[in-house]
């Protein structure tokens, strides 16, 4: 089975401004949909609202044809979320926070020392979070989509801090993850150039 | 991305993970532990000084001071359950996981309880020397304040998920939980005075621990729903 993630008339309100509405759009494997926009446009709002983090004021996000919040652990189970806030803990190490994640959603075969070795972290592995530098620590988060099973990656503006490299890395990690028929969402406000189909939704 | 090589993780295991990272994280910052013992034992200590040495009035508010003491050290230490998560993202990082989200705040309340509730009972001997207590109203308060305490994590962890994204919460927290950890005060302090006049002590330990298995029951669900809409 193909894995499909549809959203339907999409619409949300902060306050009383509208960030969006009626948005609509079909997401296939290897394909990679673009969120665009200013800051503050609602790009965030709506990858938490597609992750199920927000209640939508209108429409629906479904996943295989079945609505998220219905079936929220199957959904769960194939998404991987990296936020702006990485999501670790600043007096645990590397490998530490690495592990915590392994038991919280599913592992796919990759050797953890190759995933470290290829975002030039693995010298970095003994030491606390809090000593890493704010490029470094993106990098742990780009490992933990790498070590993770999950087909739907959501990701938050993910080259913010990252050094040139570190950009095309996160480029070519996007595109291979593509070429295995998995699927991305991802906010920028950055030119992204992936050898893909790329949708586009340009926030107001 | 073989079936057969997934490693899919259960739900106890899930819990107990939390529940380790968070133990983890208290033996690297053991200030963060140790603040809500200093504050049970300054004013478990400090209170026989201010009302003087009659000892007929230090077995009387024994119980109640150090079942208050302990009470308001709990709360002290609720603030942080779930806001250092919030702050550095690893919260949302438990919302988008496959895991249920009770299991996780149960987990973590655990180890609240682990770090903040059973350090209580265990220095509370200490504690009930300075009100002369005899050897056997001891063993009741130590087996009130462990049923008790475990309520007071459990009901605390609804109330810190609830406040978890507001600023200086710890007021609202307070008002919060108190009406319901009323029951585990009054119980808990007037069944050690029982203790204290020879008279039984069963009845206010069977509903002390009706009251963990209550809360126990409910509110990791509470925690959890109160988390999503904190997070919105």
């Amino acid at each position: 089975m193909t894995a499909k993630l549809t959203c339907d008339d999409l619409t949300l309100f902060r306050g009383d401004r509208c960030l969006f509405e009626g948005l609509s759009f079909a997401l296939k494997p290897s394909e990679l949909l673009l969120l665009e926009g200013d800051n503050g446009s609602g790009k965030t709002s709506l990858l938490r609202a597609i992750a199920g983090l927000i209640e939508l004021e209108r429409g629906r996000v479904c996943w295989n044809d079945v609505p998220v919040l219905a079936q929220r652990q199957s959904f769960h189970n194939s998404l991987v979320w990296m936020a702006h806030r990485v999501g670790f803990k600043a007096d645990l190490t590397l490998v530490e926070n690495l592990q915590f994640e392994s038991a919280l959603r599913l592992q796919c075969a990759a050797e953890l020392e190759a995933v470290l070795v290829r975002l030039g972290i693995h010298r970095l592995k003994r030491l606390p979070m809090r000593s890493l530098s704010a490029g470094q620590q993106r990098r742990v988060a780009l490992a933990r989509m790498l070590l993770s099973d999950a087909v739907l990656w959501m990701m938050d503006e993910p080259v913010t801090n990252l050094d040139r490299e570190g950009r095309s890395l996160v480029m070519q990690l996007i595109s291979e993850h593509l070429s295995r028929d998995g699927m991305v969402i991802m906010a920028s406000h950055e030119d992204v150039e992936i050898d893909a189909p790329v949708q586009t939704i340009r926030l107001q | 991305m073989s079936a057969a090589e997934q490693h899919i993780p259960g739900v106890f295991t899930g819990m107990m993970a939390v529940a380790r990272r968070d133990l983890l994280l208290a033996w690297k910052r053991p200030g963060d532990v140790l603040n809500p013992l200093f504050f049970f034992a300054m004013v478990a200590t400090l209170f026989p000084l201010s009302v003087g040495p009659s000892i007929e009035q230090l077995e009387l508010s024994g119980p109640g001071v150090l079942w208050v003491a302990a009470l308001l050290a709990m709360l002290l230490s609720l603030n942080s359950l779930f806001l250092t998560d919030h702050e550095d993202g690893s919260l949302e990082q438990m919302l988008v996981s496959p895991l249920p989200l009770s299991a996780l705040a149960l987990g973590k309340t655990i180890a609240h309880w682990l770090t903040s509730g059973l350090p209580l009972v265990l220095v509370s001997p200490l504690l009930a020397m300075t009100f002369r207590m005899p050897v056997a109203v001891t063993g009741v308060l130590m087996l009130t304040l462990l049923l008790g305490t475990v309520s007071l994590s459990l009901l605390g962890s609804i109330g810190a998920a609830l406040t978890v994204g507001l600023q200086r919460s710890t007021a609202l927290l307070s008002l919060l939980i108190l009406p319901l950890a009323m029951p585990v005060l009054i119980f808990g302090a007037r069944t050690v005075s029982l203790a204290a006049a020879g008279e039984g002590v069963a009845g206010g330990l069977y509903f002390l621990a009706a009251y963990a298995v209550l809360t126990l029951s409910l509110a990791p669900f509470a925690a959890a729903a109160a988390l999503r809409i904190s997070n919105e």
